[in-house]
């Protein structure tokens, strides 16, 4: 299988400070792979040096064959790109933002109606061409969004941060245009923070202070880097019951309304957990082993960084 | 290449059309200013409210009244009773100047010898005092040539000078501001609507999305100059229009030289429009930077205060004024019918600075787009 996306040694700094720190990964053709990682990890630097927005201060890449420093111009017509700011004129109807991105791509004119038509069908607005793009739901602006940057049908597209505050059923469908994509061999490279979505890609990276911290599949990574046991407890007062447990060392973290430690060895762990919180008279409703999610294998991750 | 450059212009002529803030600034300031210039800001004297203080109270002191009054210079307000008065109405400024005619005028003409009359002017405004002033001392010859000798005196006016003011025999001001205002209004408009359709597409995020398509600088650059320059000569006829057949301002010179000279100075403004969006991040940046250059530059064109007037440091400075150089063009062109042949050294000079202007704004904006 061929290489889409490839970079080595990737590096950009901004004066003292390290954005990206020697990253390297490569992402195969019609592969969804997520870029994971808190806000100002390096998630957006690395995703704008790919697109030729910003120039490496060292180290190389390639994005569809072309070179990321010489060949920005070729890249540029290979590539859609989508951010996490809404990047469609607000104050164009719908079928003149079609129309103009449809333009400046250049799609073959005897292609055009046939595209736009496309987009309008995948937006569902095939009733709203005329209407202005402001007056749109924000889960629509961001499929139309998705629709204008692929007008000219590019090999790879990038997303960043695509499904920032929308709402959940429309990422679902949002999600659902990726993986339609994906099977028609369109690479994918998006970066999120939502976990759930992290599970739709097929492999993950996890940048952290501009380092690239684990990559692989998210069930890879769970095995990988999860060699230790997750323990779920449900207890009354938890956040006082964390603070006890960290007291003694042990690693914990609320998820919703219950608390997850993270011990070598979870077997050992349940009875040692039940004595430190009876002795604080914090009463256990239950503790078990569970299967970590990415979200643990991440928060444990990052503590180790 | 021509296809991403068009599709650059539709979309910011849908733009522009579609903001309600802009279709006044496009339509309506030019008119607007233009009506404004030419019946309201007018340096020519008229109605100068005139107290008439007559001690003599004869034929011919009432006979150098009435000329004053006929011709159409001078109102005259009142009659003045008591010599304070005259002190008065000038303090308060109820009128600008008096004529005060001693007992004893009619007496010397008849005898055939100088007789005095006095003209008070409140200087306060000094160029509307020194006009009216003349248009006194013209009177007053008139009436003492109609007497057949120098029996009147009006202080100086011994000598009979004849001005004759050319290319603009009546001295309208409306024939010198009308040109002015399509100069002004060209840069006011282009330079706005230039700063503020860059920054805006920064402001928005468009911008980034743009950078990722194969739409090349250049390309930017050109779709968001065209547009504003055609506009730029929509308003040039649309002041020429309303001023040739409103004002009835005169157009000696040729038309295609006018549109011509335009296209050089659109090269200096765009660039200033351009310049401004590079330094500025917000829309409101973009207005305040487009005022803040507006402002100076008006005032130092020679629009309103002759540039010879300026201290020698700021003369200098006005080389860098588009408007200065335009000013010169289009009131030729307008008022005195000049060609190429004369015209030539503004027109190279206002080339150059565009030029100037153009490039450094482009390697600015390229800059900052990678």
């Amino acid at each position: 299988m061929s290489i889409a996306v490839h970079i080595e040694e990737l590096t950009r700094t901004f004066g003292d400070f390290v954005a990206v720190d020697h990253v390297n990964l490569s992402v195969k053709k019609g592969e969804i792979f997520g870029f994971l990682g808190p806000n100002g990890a390096g998630k957006s630097t690395t995703i704008k040096m790919l697109c030729g927005l910003l120039m490496p201060s060292s180290g190389k890449g390639s994005v569809g064959g072309y070179d990321i420093i010489k060949q920005s111009e070729e890249i540029k017509k290979t590539i859609g790109y989508m951010s996490q700011r809404f990047s469609l004129y607000d104050d164009l109807t719908v079928e003149e933002n079609i129309d103009f991105f449809s333009g400046i791509y250049g799609v073959p004119v005897e292609k055009k109606r046939d595209r736009k038509e496309w987009v309008l069908k995948m937006a569902e607005l095939g009733l709203r061409r005329t209407d202005l793009t402001r007056t749109l739901p924000g889960g629509v602006k961001q499929r139309l969004a998705l629709g204008c940057a692929i007008l000219h049908e590019p090999p790879i597209i990038f997303l960043d941060e695509p499904t920032s505050g929308v709402d959940p059923v429309s990422r679902r469908n949002f999600w659902d245009l990726i993986y339609g994509m994906s099977m028609a061999g369109t690479t994918t490279f998006v970066t999120t923070h939502y976990m759930d979505e992290a599970e739709y890609c097929d492999r993950l990276g996890l940048i952290y202070r501009g380092r690239l911290i684990a990559q692989g599949a998210p069930a890879e990574l769970k095995a990988d880097y999860m060699k230790r046991d997750v323990l779920e407890i449900e207890a009354d007062r938890i956040i006082e019951a964390m603070d006890v447990l960290r007291a003694h060392d042990i690693e914990t973290a609320i998820f919703g309304s219950s608390l997850h430690a993270t011990l070598e060895d979870g077997d050992k762990g349940i009875p040692l957990i039940r004595d430190i919180l009876g002795e604080a008279r914090i009463e256990v409703n239950s503790i078990g082993k569970i299967a970590p999610s990415l979200e643990d294998v991440f928060v444990t991750l990052i503590e180790e960084a | 290449m021509f296809e991403r450059i068009k599709q650059m212009m539709i979309k910011e002529f849908h733009q522009i059309f579609r903001d309600k803030r802009m279709r006044p600034i496009i339509f309506l300031t030019p008119v607007l200013q233009l009506i404004i210039f030419g019946y309201a800001v007018t340096t020519d004297v008229n109605n100068v409210s005139l107290a008439v203080y007559d001690l003599d109270r004869s034929y011919e002191s009432r006979e150098l009244t009435r000329r004053f009054e006929a011709s159409g210079y001078f109102q005259v307000f009142c009659s003045i009773e008591r010599p304070e008065e005259v002190q008065d109405l000038l303090d308060r400024g109820k009128v600008l100047a008096v004529l005060q005619i001693d007992r004893g005028f009619s007496a010397d003409i008849k005898k055939g010898k100088q007789a005095e009359v006095q003209v008070l002017f409140d200087g306060t405004d000094s160029n509307t005092a020194l006009v009216a002033m003349s248009y006194a001392n013209a009177i007053i010859t008139g009436y003492a040539k109609s007497l057949g000798g120098p029996h009147v005196r009006a202080s100086a006016a011994r000598l009979d000078v004849r001005a004759r003011a050319w290319y603009n025999p009546a001295l309208r001001s409306k024939n010198y501001n009308v040109p002015g205002v399509i100069a002004i209004m060209i840069m006011l408009i282009c330079l706005l609507l230039t700063s503020m359709a860059v920054v805006r597409e920064r402001e928005i995020g468009t911008m980034e999305q743009l950078m990722v398509t194969p739409l090349k600088p250049a390309e930017m650059i050109l779709g968001k100059t065209i547009p504003f320059a055609i506009i730029g000569f929509f308003d040039m006829f649309l002041v020429t229009i309303v001023g040739v057949f409103w004002f009835s301002i005169p157009i000696q010179g040729s038309l295609p030289l006018l549109v011509l000279c335009t296209a050089i100075y659109l090269l200096s403004v765009l660039g200033i429009g351009l310049f401004i969006s590079t330094i500025s991040k917000t829309q409101q940046q973009a207005m305040m930077g487009t005022f803040l250059f507006f402002a100076p530059a008006i005032l130092l064109s020679g629009l309103m205060f002759p540039i010879e007037n300026m201290p020698v440091a700021v003369q200098y400075g006005t080389y860098l004024n588009p408007l200065r150089y335009f000013l010169v063009i289009i009131r030729g062109i307008f008022l005195k019918g000049n060609g190429i042949p004369i015209l030539w050294p503004q027109m190279l000079s206002l080339f150059i600075l565009g030029a100037a202007v153009m490039t450094i704004s482009a390697l600015r904006f390229r800059k900052r787009l990678v």
